[in-house]
């Protein structure tokens, strides 16, 4: 696609560039066509791919949504709002969006967690880099690895069984082996993996407040607490919302972490496992393309209040 | 008012104390997972059978012996050529489509801008995991289906987040650049081509590594789109370790540790780059 833009580019500049010295009071009207062009070629590569693999998918779910659709046989029926109350009335199907409440919960906990070590770390301390680099790099590693990592950490003798073992208690807990266990350890891989990031994004929030700030404070006798709580959280609000909002449809669209540890068993399956399965799987693709139509718009009211919430005026492109 | 009020002296050296256990604390949780599993991945399995559990030691720390057989049996080779291949092709239409985007949304005035602003405004807000079931039928369409143009027309056509970085860029560059040399008689691609592209060099630099690090990561794209044996890029080669070597922890283990280590290598060189890169792709 890039390569005929460009060929149709280089073939027509030469007839352009004459014409311009030409127009000193008004341009011709051959090169007013040509401006009027110009950005339209340099934004057909980019708007086909965006229409290509974004809208045109986003229309075509919305319209399977109303079928019986299987995503292969030419026959499909028309059957109204019926996937639609199938995800909110037949239980296992709606299973799905209480495991995205442990993840939930998990991303509470990762904030916390990344706003305690960002602030921390903002201080003068000791080996900073190293911290900031042990901290962020599980952000950077392949996931399916990090899977394997953990299945061997809540293995039967694992990781996990060692080190308590080491503290003299001997469990023979299968870690992944009921729901709740096995959602929570892998919430918890969630939080060892995504914590990262969000430090990093609030160190840098915090290191661009102006330093005269916090002298200033400790002039005035503040201490580390009164710092963080006048000084860096209201300096860093946007950060925060911005990650609030990230987590809440993280957690809606968690995929990787449990499907390579678990395959979705004991109860862990996620919304978007259940969508892929019911689509590759059982084809099911009416039905899978309404589930991710509901979590398209959840991903979207939830933007949308947080917008209103927060408004930034740094999200405004142009 | 208290009796015994300890001195800012104490109560300094204790917060202290308590900062640096709890980073302490941290880098373990961090380190400890990954470190036996780069352990295990040295045993040898005798030792895995043996009843000393998964902190004790390998008996010889040189044995590469479960590397061999995971590049080997792991078709890791197989896997560095195709997620190569599309590495270079997603990365390299990225960074032309992206910098194509940001050139024109910056330096033209044209009717419908707006709209085509809010378009790729709104794209940020889909996820692509969701809307994968239908633009499978579209891959499909396109007969890219277990090939690696899906994979590759995927990243580099559904990457907005690339053209914020350029668009940040673009607008740092001088208009004033454009202008004399529109005098000299260049036409906007003469522009794009000598002036802006090669300014965007930093941006570029940003851009290829974060995508390069997603893209190398990346799991769900290649196992939706590439089943085949043959097709199998790092992620979905390592993800295939999980049958025959099922209770073969060593193997496995080595196979982790072959994938994170390139990871860890970029990292240890290029931190600073890498921390800023994924603040800016982050925060757009």
């Amino acid at each position: 696609m890039t390569h005929t833009t460009r060929t149709e580019k280089a073939a027509r500049s030469p007839a352009a560039a004459p014409p311009q010295d030409a127009g000193t009071s008004r341009p011709p009207r051959k090169v007013r066509v040509w401006r009027r062009v110009t950005p339209w070629l340099f934004l057909a590569a980019p708007l086909a791919l965006l229409v290509t693999f974004t809208y045109a998918p986003v229309a075509n779910m919305v319209a399977y949504s109303f079928t019986d659709w299987d995503g292969v046989s030419p026959e499909l029926h028309y059957t109204g709002v019926e996937n639609y109350v199938d995800i909110f009335t037949r239980a296992e199907l709606f299973q799905v969006f209480l495991v995205s409440g442990y993840y939930l919960a998990a991303s509470v906990v990762q904030i916390g967690l990344a706003l305690y070590f960002a602030t921390i770390l903002s201080f003068n301390v000791r080996f900073r880099n190293f911290f900031k680099g042990v901290l962020f790099f599980p952000y950077l590693i392949n996931g399916v690895a990090i899977g394997f990592v953990f299945l061997y950490f809540f293995q039967d003798g694992g990781t996990l069984d060692s080190l308590l073992s080491l503290f003299g208690h001997d469990s023979d807990r299968a870690w992944l082996g009921t729901s709740t266990s096995a959602n929570v350890s892998l919430a918890g891989v969630s939080v060892w993996r995504y914590m990262g990031l969000n430090f990093v994004l609030f160190l840098g929030a915090i290191q661009s407040i102006p330093g005269e700030l916090y002298e200033a404070a400790e002039l005035d006798g503040a201490n580390r607490w009164q710092q963080f709580r006048y000084i860096i959280a209201p300096g860093i609000r946007p950060v925060i919302g911005l990650t609030v909002i990230l987590s809440i449809s993280g957690s809606l669209a968690v995929f990787e972490i449990p499907y390579i540890m678990t395959g979705g068993a004991t109860g862990t399956e996620t919304f978007v496992i259940q969508t892929v399965k019911l689509a590759f799987q059982f084809n099911k693709t009416g039905l899978a393309s309404a589930a991710a139509v509901v979590l398209l718009l959840i991903i979207l009211a939830v933007t949308w209040v947080q917008r209103r919430l927060v408004p930034d005026d740094k999200v405004d492109l142009v | 008012m208290r009796l015994m009020a300890p001195t800012p002296a104490v109560t300094r050296g204790v917060a202290r104390t308590l900062t640096y256990l709890s980073l302490v604390v941290a880098s373990v949780v961090v380190l400890l997972p990954l470190a036996v599993v780069f352990l295990t991945s040295l045993k040898t399995s005798e030792e895995m059978a043996d009843d000393s559990g998964a902190l004790s030691l390998p008996g010889d720390l040189l044995n590469l012996h479960n590397y061999v057989t995971a590049f080997q049996d792991g078709r890791m080779l197989m896997a560095i050529g195709n997620t190569a291949f599309i590495l270079l092709f997603a990365i390299t239409g990225t960074v032309i489509i992206g910098s194509m985007a940001a050139y024109a949304i910056d330096r033209f005035t044209f009717r419908f801008r707006k709209l085509v602003v809010a378009l790729f405004l709104f794209a940020t807000l889909v996820p692509g995991v969701t809307t994968q079931v239908a633009t499978f039928q579209i891959v499909n369409g396109f007969g890219m289906f277990d090939s690696r143009w899906a994979p590759i027309m995927l990243y580099t056509g559904t990457d907005i987040v690339s053209i914020y970085i350029f668009l940040q860029f673009v607008r740092s560059i001088p208009i004033s650049l454009d202008e004399s040399a529109r005098l000299d008689g260049a036409n906007a691609f003469t522009i794009y081509r000598k002036i802006i592209f090669p300014l965007l060099k930093p941006a570029i630099a940003t851009v290829v590594m974060v995508k390069g690090i997603a893209v190398y990561n990346d799991f769900y794209i290649p196992f939706l789109y590439m089943p085949s044996k043959d097709l199998g890029v790092i992620s979905t080669s390592l993800f295939r370790f999980k049958g025959p070597f099922d209770a073969h922890w060593e193997v496995i283990s080595a196979g982790a540790v072959l994938v994170i280590l390139p990871t860890l290598i970029v990292f240890l060189f290029l931190q600073r780059y890498i921390y800023n890169g994924f603040v800016r792709g982050a925060t757009k």
